[in-house]
């Protein structure tokens, strides 16, 4: 009935749901490993969590979340009417407060329409949902362009390196002209996560530092992640790192999950660690 | 200590030319936003007009509008030799 949509609209997705997408313009630091642990995160600190993987035909959260083999209807399915939310939702193993939604693997890009993601959207708030993660494909075409349209708040994922650097003012512009918010006059939320820092590289002027970065990008810091073997193991295995709670970017996923939540946690891992033996000498000694 | 920070300046650090570059190409990116489509093609026109009298280069015309309240600014820099 388009009486009752036009109420619905009028109501407005934000109200209900906080909308936040995952992006960075450039491939390949962490989009899906960051979405799978920060919506992993929200869901095991109690809210209710659903993570869309906009990445139609090239789809990969399924398998960073080891939910492959239980995917029957996707995205682009329910907003062709070809299934019901609930059927296309998977419920994830380790937490009971998270769904997944993952993208279509055959259909083109364009099935995204903006009034269908507006629509699925607006269920899965009116369903209780407090959050919604949207994980953006690279690029900066329509469906990166679909995932943060709607959003409310936007983690930009950067490595410290100039390309991704460069592609994340780029998205940030984009932010700022192109989304609702932007037509309607209002602002995105921006935050930076810092992905594969190498405090080593950095204190030795190899790698550009998180003050750097947060210079050039002048955005709020969510976190930074090390770079750490952890991730590469937790993608084979299909776990979410944050759930590996001895490992240190599993440990900066959880505070930038925290201070998503609006706690100040300090940040970690941010400075080279004492180790070794010559190190400990020179500390004994100091 | 010092001889260590003597080698260390004579070859620039990696990460401070990356900060650098970065720098100066978000900046012009930025300036370059949210600028109406035609800009390009004026500054092409201008160009040529004045090519017809003065011998300049594509840098040397520098378009841009500034939005202040409700109305816009035209900015031209037209930089000519000698």
């Amino acid at each position: 009935m388009p009486q009752h949509n036009l109420t619905k609209q009028k109501r407005g997705i934000s109200t209900l749901a906080k909308i936040i997408v995952v992006t960075s313009g450039k491939g390949g630091v962490g989009k899906t490993t960051s979405s799978a642990a920060i919506s992993s995160g929200l869901a095991m600190r109690g809210k209710k969590t659903a993570v869309i993987d906009f990445d139609i035909g090239l789809r990969n959260l399924d398998l960073i979340m080891n939910c492959e083999r239980r995917v029957v209807y996707d995205f682009v399915n329910v907003i062709n009417g070809e299934a019901t939310l609930r059927q296309a939702l998977i419920k994830d193993k380790r937490c009971p407060n998270l769904f997944i939604l993952p993208a279509s693997q055959t259909r083109d890009k364009d099935a995204l329409s903006q009034e269908g993601v507006e629509k699925v959207l607006l269920e899965l708030a009116e369903d209780g949902f407090d959050f919604i993660i949207c994980d953006s494909p690279a690029g900066i075409e329509h469906g990166a362009f679909m995932a943060l349209y709607f959003a409310d708040a936007a983690i930009v994922v950067a490595n410290p390196e100039v390309s991704s650097v460069r592609d994340s003012d780029r998205i940030l512009g984009i932010l700022q002209s192109k989304s609702r918010a932007a037509e309607q006059g209002k602002t995105v939320e921006e935050m930076l996560l810092l992905t594969r820092y190498n405090p080593e590289r950095v204190a030795k002027g190899e790698m550009l530092g998180v003050e750097d970065v947060e210079e050039i990008l002048a955005t709020k810091l969510l976190g930074v992640i090390p770079e750490s073997e952890t991730v590469l193991k937790a993608s084979n295995q299909g776990t979410p790192v944050i759930h590996d709670e001895d490992s240190p970017a599993g440990q900066a996923y959880a505070d930038a999950v925290s201070r998503l939540l609006g706690e100040e946690v300090e940040h970690r891992f941010i400075a080279v660690e004492q180790k070794g033996l010559f190190s400990r000498l020179f500390r004994r000694s100091a | 200590m010092r001889i260590f920070d003597y080698f260390r300046n004579t070859k620039k650090e990696t990460a401070s030319i990356a900060k650098e570059r970065l720098q100066i190409i978000v900046a012009h990116e930025r300036s370059q936003r949210n600028q109406p489509d035609y800009l390009p093609k004026l500054q092409q026109e201008l160009l040529a007009v004045i090519r017809k009298y003065v011998e300049i280069e594509q840098d040397d015309v520098d378009v841009q509008i500034d939005k202040n309240g409700d109305c816009s600014v035209l900015e031209l820099n037209i930089t000519l030799p000698g």
